[in-house]
């Protein structure tokens, strides 16, 4: 039993399923980001969660009641909306108090609570300005105060950053995480954003078409993906997903892969259990930065392939260089340092981290153990 | 080549020129028929024309008369007791009426034009349906005298103390609905996500339109305001229709005191310092109002 339960979840609108059997127990303290493609139903689900849209079957329970039915006002949450939903025409002091006046709490005790969460978030100076005066990251923060304020037991975010220009963005992600580690609040958060979901989280949900991907610490996420859509969805640029056959060459199992010319080059598999797909097809994923030079590779990796290829474009970007070339018939991205010397067009010697590279079943879609 | 050039340079130029020449005819008609003629009204206002415009200037001889004539302050009082009643009733009822069409009930789409539809029929529709409606011997009174209520008395608009408000009734039942869109507009504008945020925070119903609801909605008080007080104060066919200006005088109205001075009783100077005094009541509310919305907009 966590802290919250969401067990069996599912959510209709008529006949329409958009969320199927979610289960997620979330701990106390724990960060869980809610990520997907739009309309895989995280902010619906999120919506249950705060009780703004009713639950179909299956329970909510925060520290153990159940929550079905009950008002968002009696849950005990608090959420940061996107659009930050500011009251317009109250003060921040007022916006950031309104819940608590709403919910009985008396004057003095609202004044004090103000006052340390105005100190905590630094907007003490802004408490009798309106919404209207504020620039887009203080309005976040007082979005954030009026949740914080409520001391509730679960916060819940609805792609509170998304609003933002994309340094700021940056700037109040570090200060969301730090925000947590200092308070140590229950958070769940929604957002569209991998890296997002990455960086902040303790545990990812990630989800397709109502139904939750996977489940897992972001290392967990990123370097053993559940399937495909896990594989592509995560990271930037995504995984390289490539069509290969599996090869038995005295017991050990190798990839076929072609080059841009059509020649096929084998890589050995670091997995040990692929004997049994001998001659089958299979779809092997690599991420960009286990593609590099020779020279480039990771020293501690026990399985490096050579893969000769012809360079299509290098992306010079600063601390990268991104090389493209086309194997199996697509195109695969390689992430080098910026020094790599690499130049379009020449014939380069791939180096292939076989043991980052993940497998994956083509009918399933599933990864293969 | 040139020759091309020219012609397509002469095509751009058209091109400028056609808005402007399309425009022109309308302004010029506007410049003299309304500009032009308000500043005709308020010439004459200063001069002694009786039935016929005359050029005699006699300073401001007519409003001073103007303000001793009883009829002028009757029709004063009235259009004071009236704009408010108007004003305010409209504005309670529309607001009432677009706050419960927005509790997104079925039948939004049928009951939203019913209630607009009086808005469409002229005032002097609406008057002369009232006044049957509300004429002791044909209306409400009778019918209810025929369903054997025989007591039932219902004579205001014969009554020279209630008559006036039975233009409130009838202006109200026309522009309510009106009022009621103009609210109904500024609701579906306000952020669902304000609304989630209020119930998390635990608003009740009356708390969340008192404290956030009615507050956001200032805007269209403001245009509701501006639009019920010029229509209040310009009110003259519904007058007409309704109630001709009686019994006696007892619903004279600005509008209509105007009219009969110039053109009936003989006395265009009057009657145009009253236009004058009209306008400047008119201009009173706007001014401020488009200065405040226009310098808004270049914020």
């Amino acid at each position: 039993m966590g802290f919250l339960d969401i067990s069996h979840v599912s959510k209709a609108y008529g006949s329409v399923q958009v969320l199927h059997e979610v289960d997620i127990s979330v701990e106390e303290g724990e960060f869980i980001v809610l990520v997907g493609p739009s309309g895989c139903g995280k902010s619906t689900l999120m919506n249950m969660i705060a009780g703004l849209e009713p639950i179909t079957s299956g329970d909510i329970s925060i520290r153990g009641q159940v929550m079905n039915g009950v008002h968002p006002s009696k849950r005990n949450i608090a959420m940061v909306f996107q659009s930050y939903a500011l009251y317009p025409n109250m003060t921040v002091a007022q916006n950031m108090t309104f819940g608590l006046e709403m919910h009985g709490v008396p004057k003095a005790e609202r004044d004090k609570l103000l006052a340390d969460v105005a100190k905590l978030l630094q907007i003490d100076h802004l408490l009798a300005r309106k919404p209207g005066h504020l620039s887009g990251g203080q309005r976040q923060r007082v979005a954030m105060g009026r949740a914080l304020v409520r001391k509730p037991d679960v916060f819940l975010f609805d792609e509170p950053l998304s609003n933002l220009d994309a340094k700021l963005r940056v700037d109040m992600r570090t200060e969301i995480k730090k925000l947590h580690q200092k308070l140590g609040t229950t958070i769940v958060y929604v957002t569209h954003d991998q890296i997002e979901a990455l960086t902040l989280s303790t545990r990812i949900a990630v989800m397709n078409k109502g139904y939750i991907q996977q489940l897992g610490t972001p290392k967990e996420i990123y370097d053993t993906p559940a399937n495909l859509f896990v594989a592509t969805f995560m990271g930037s640029p995504a995984m390289n997903i490539l069509p290969a056959t599996v090869k038995l060459r005295d017991g050990l199992a190798y990839a076929e892969i072609s080059d841009v010319e059509g020649k096929p080059q084998l890589l050995q598999f670091s997995q040990a259990n692929l004997a049994s797909w001998d001659g089958k097809n299979v779809m092997l994923g690599i991420r960009p930065e286990a593609i590099t030079d020779i020279d480039g590779a990771d020293r501690k990796s026990k399985n490096i392939q050579r893969f000769s290829n012809l360079v299509t474009v290098t992306e010079p970007a600063g601390s990268d260089t991104f090389v493209t070339m086309t194997a199996s018939g697509r195109d695969v991205v390689a992430r080098m340092r910026a020094d790599a010397s690499v130049a379009a067009r020449d014939r380069f010697e791939f180096a292939i981290n076989m043991d980052k590279a993940v497998v994956f079943d083509p009918a399933t879609e599933a990864r293969i153990p | 080549m040139p020759v091309q050039n020219n012609r397509a340079d002469i095509r751009t130029r058209l091109q400028d020129l056609i808005p402007k020449i399309v425009l022109a005819p309308s302004v010029a008609a506007i410049l003299i028929f309304v500009y032009g003629f308000i500043v005709f009204t308020g010439y004459l206002s200063l001069t002694d024309s009786k039935m016929l415009p005359s050029f005699d200037f006699v300073g401001f001889d007519n409003y001073a008369r103007l303000f001793d004539l009883p009829a002028w302050n009757t029709a004063l009082i009235n259009l004071v007791i009236f704009a408010a009643l108007y004003i305010a009733i409209c504005t309670v009822i529309g607001l009432a009426l677009a706050i419960l069409l927005d509790q997104k009930i079925r039948g939004e789409g049928l009951l939203r034009p019913i209630y607009l539809y009086p808005m469409a029929l002229s005032f002097i529709v609406t008057g002369t349906a009232w006044k049957w409606f509300l004429d002791p011997g044909l209306g409400l009174e009778n019918t209810m005298h025929l369903w054997g209520w025989t007591d039932f008395q219902f004579g205001w608009i014969k009554d020279r103390h209630m008559a006036i408000y039975t233009l409130v009734i009838a202006a109200v039942w026309q522009t309510s609905g009106f009022v009621m869109a103009m609210f109904l507009a500024g609701l579906r504008g306000i952020d669902n996500e304000i609304l989630k945020a209020a119930q998390i925070d635990g608003a009740s119903n009356f708390a969340l339109y008192r404290r956030i609801v009615i507050p956001l909605l200032r805007p269209a008080f403001l245009s509701a305001f501006v639009i019920l007080f010029h229509m209040a104060i310009k009110s003259y066919d519904l007058v007409i229709a309704l109630t001709g200006g009686g019994p006696g005088r007892a619903t004279e109205l600005p509008a209509t005191f105007m009219y009969s001075y110039t053109f009936t009783r003989n006395s265009m100077g009057i009657g145009a310092a009253s236009a004058v005094i009209m306008l400047m009541t008119v201009a009173a509310i706007m001014i401020p109002y488009l200065y405040s919305e226009l310098g808004r907009k270049e914020k």
